[in-house]
């Protein structure tokens, strides 16, 4: 299951990425293995999400979010 | 002024970095450029407690050393180049207490790099609001630095800061976060011997960045590249290790010393704003209504100051002209440089207006909701979300928002933005629109609120972005991808306006546009005054000549005769014969040679459009009867027809002209400065003239 199957407001733990270069910047962003990520809202259009992680809010594309592998 | 001690600032976005720096530095502070480089540098100087002056420079915001952006590749470059005389003897890394967990990342980093670090824990106030519990002195001492709590908000904690900035250890006495040589231990230790550098983490960042950093000689980097290959090195492979340790670190440290409460996942009130602001329907309306919301605050909140600086220079021009005796002089000053000036001085209260609810769009955080609403939309036309900002900036200048594109990380995105930029309607184009719908708009209420002046100026602007997007989505097609895009980006909390800060950008930005547009205006005032005051060879004379004749002189009144005189002189003039010259170009679009002078002149900047109209009709004006251009030009005549020349179809024909063609110097430096090559804005001043020319004498013979 990856993070871009999540409805608003569900919550999943990272457990890995399938894409290197996107994975070191959303590491470097706090989305990190064991890391709990809920969803928070999605854009008026689709897309891109928003999602809560690391004490904060972070958009993101839902291609890049297709790219972490829940637990 | 010479400082003794060197500072910098160091933070992620939104941590509020700038207003610590602004209160450390108050208004003595300049905008230069770092060398070699267009990133802004902003320094300032503080005194500290201590009697010592220190310089204080303030680093782009970043989350990590690693750049992923133009702007943010300043930063290790100004740490690690020990050669040009710009690292910091003290950095004060700013962390946002209320979300430490991320910001720490950037921390671990720069403490690494070993350089004395004073941390500020700025947002104290919020952090204690949410109940989180920072155990400092543990904090402080786990890191091994000075942890000073700030509000920089509140204007609290500063004297603090000073102090322990004035006192500040001047070795780099931080903890190690993470042990860097297990990373990539053989190429670190080799690039430590072969470049003479012996802090480690230095030798691993020369590793990742050796490609674009300008200080390491060529025989340096292609060393480092060779010993990639050498030791198989893998850049991101290495980084993401990296990453992970620092965040173990990170969670460890927190685990230590903060304590959250346990009531997470209630809502906040930024979660709540959010639900209405990016909401699937009331989101795009509200978007909406604040563009409208603006564009009828710029027409309607100016029109009184605006009245008060146009009565304020015809007064002027009455003052001198009755006080100084007649001649070329009071001539130059009153037909050449004070109408000149009046015409821009008279859009102060509308760029002030614009760049203010601009600023507050995004110090509250909206405009980066914006973004994120319309990140979907632009990547259709082949732009990205962050376009967004530069394109809704461009309302005000060009310029600066061309600047702003550094922060799109992906090239083709960035020359995109950069490309379409210009055909936003800027504020230098307000002027001319104003100019032109009060001439031939009446200005009556439609729908009972809306104004029809209004409307036509918002349907000015609603052009300008149809043709930005429509000119991106065709270039979506010619340029070539450089590297995948991406959209990883953080929504700030909702803020209130920093009020000072408003009205300090307010301040600076219109003292900015006033003082660079009036040195151009008033040069080309001066020009245009000698080329239409003058004729080629003696032209002038034999007018006058011909004047005296007994016909003319029994049978005209002396009034109609220097009319006629001054306006016969004007065609003959150096600018009426250029004028003339460039006539048959511009004809089919319904402009005569009077409008051609302007339009030449403003290739220069658009707003010298009408202080040269301003110059060329004051010919015409009466001596004893001072009028604005706005009077001038709704009196003006053809002389052949007897018709007004300001017809329907000649004033938006011109606002045409003006919507799309690249009549701005400054702005093809820019992006001659953005792009490092000649090519783009060529192509980019092509195209758009190429545009204007089509549009105007599509519309002046559809309204004719």
């Amino acid at each position: 299951m990856t993070l871009s199957q999540l409805e608003v407001g569900e919550i999943g733990i990272v457990k890995e990425f399938t894409d290197l270069e996107m994975s070191v910047k959303l590491m470097e962003m706090g989305c990190l293995p064991g890391e709990e990520i809920r969803i928070s809202r999605i854009a008026p259009l689709g897309d891109p999400i928003a999602i809560h992680v690391s004490g904060y809010q972070l958009s993101l594309r839902k291609f890049e979010a297709s790219t972490i592998v829940l637990q | 002024m010479k400082a003794d001690i060197r500072v910098a600032l160091v933070g992620n976005p939104n941590t509020g970095k700038s207003t610590l720096f602004n209160i450390l530095t108050g208004l003595n502070q300049k905008i230069g450029n770092f060398p070699g480089v267009t990133v802004d540098k902003k320094t300032g100087f503080c005194q500290l407690p201590d009697g010592r002056t220190a310089e204080i420079i303030d680093l782009p915001g970043t989350y990590s050393i690693y750049p992923k952006s133009k702007d943010e590749s300043i930063v290790f470059s100004v740490l690690a180049d020990k050669a040009k005389g710009l690292t910091p003897d003290l950095i004060v890394v700013i962390l946002d207490a209320s979300n430490l967990k991320r910001n720490l990342l950037l921390y671990t980093q720069i403490a690494d790099l070993k350089i004395p670090i004073v941390v500020a824990l700025n947002m104290i106030d919020v952090s204690d609001k949410a109940g989180i519990d920072i155990d400092i002195d543990l904090f402080a001492k786990k890191l091994g630095v000075q942890v000073v709590p700030v509000s920089a908000r509140k204007i609290k904690g500063i004297d603090q800061l000073k102090n322990a900035i004035a006192y500040a250890n001047k070795i780099a006495l931080q903890q190690d976060t993470i042990d860097v040589e297990a990373i990539a231990p053989q190429i670190i230790a080799q690039i430590k011997d072969d470049l003479k550098i012996d802090n480690s983490y230095l030798a691993l960042q020369l590793a990742h960045q050796h490609e674009t950093l300008s200080y390491l000689s060529t025989e340096q980097s292609d060393r480092i590249e060779k010993l990639e290959h050498e030791f198989s090195f893998h850049s991101q492979k290495s980084q993401a290790t990296e990453t992970i340790a620092r965040y173990n670190f990170i969670n460890d440290l927190l685990y230590d010393t903060v304590k959250k409460p346990e009531t997470a996942h209630d809502e906040t009130v930024s979660n709540k704003i959010d639900k209405i602001l990016t909401h699937k329907v009331f989101g795009f309306v509200i978007f909406f209504a604040i563009l409208m919301f603006i564009f009828q605050a710029i027409f309607s909140w100016s029109a009184y100051p605006m009245s008060l600086i146009e009565d304020l220079f015809i007064w002027l021009q009455k003052v001198i002209s009755n006080v100084l005796p007649a001649g070329p002089l009071v001539s130059l000053i009153v037909d050449g440089v004070l109408a000149g000036l009046s015409g821009v001085m008279v859009f102060i209260p509308q760029i002030a207006i614009l760049f203010a609810l601009i600023s507050i769009l995004e110090d509250t955080g909206y405009m980066s909701r914006v973004t994120f609403m319309m990140d979907k939309v632009m990547r259709k036309v082949g732009l990205n979300g962050k376009s967004v900002v530069p394109l809704i900036g461009g309302f005000a200048c060009a310029v600066p928002s061309i600047m702003s594109t550094r922060n799109i990380e992906n090239w083709k995105d960035r020359m995109i933005t950069i490309m379409v930029t210009p055909l936003v309607a800027c504020s230098a184009r307000l002027p001319i629109y104003t100019l032109m719908i009060a001439l031939v708009v009446p200005n009556r209420n439609v729908w009972w609120i809306f104004n029809l002046q209004g409307l036509a100026l918002t349907a000015m602007y609603l052009l300008s972005i149809v043709s930005a997007v429509t000119v991106a989505f065709v270039m979506k097609f010619i340029l070539k991808a450089r590297e995948r895009g991406y959209f990883i980006m953080e929504l700030p909390v909702y803020r209130m306006p920093r009020w000072k800060n408003v009205g300090f950008t307010m301040y600076d930005r219109s003292k900015t546009f006033v003082l660079q547009a009036g040195k151009v205006i008033i040069a080309v005032s001066v020009i245009l005054w000698v080329l239409k005051s003058y004729g080629p060879g003696d032209t002038f004379a034999k007018i006058d000549q011909k004047y005296h004749q007994t016909q003319y002189v029994k049978t005209m009144t002396p009034d109609s005769l220097t009319k006629v005189i001054a306006s016969e002189k004007l065609e003959s003039s150096y600018a009426g014969v250029f004028g003339h010259v460039i006539e048959p170009v511009i004809k089919p679009l319904g402009f005569d040679w009077k409008i051609g002078i302007a339009l030449i002149s403003s290739f220069a900047a658009r707003e010298v459009f009408v202080g040269t109209m301003a110059t060329i009709y004051s010919v015409e004006g009466d001596a004893d009867k001072m009028e604005s251009v706005q009077q001038k030009m709704h009196s003006a005549t053809n002389p052949d027809t007897g018709k007004p020349v300001f017809t329907l179809a000649v004033a938006f024909s011109l606002m045409m002209f003006y919507a799309f063609a690249m009549q701005c110097a400054s702005t093809v430096a820019v992006v001659y400065r953005e792009t490092k090559d000649w090519r783009w804005p060529a192509v980019q001043f092509a195209y758009m003239t190429g545009l204007a020319y089509t549009a105007s004498f599509i519309v002046y013979h559809w309204l004719k």
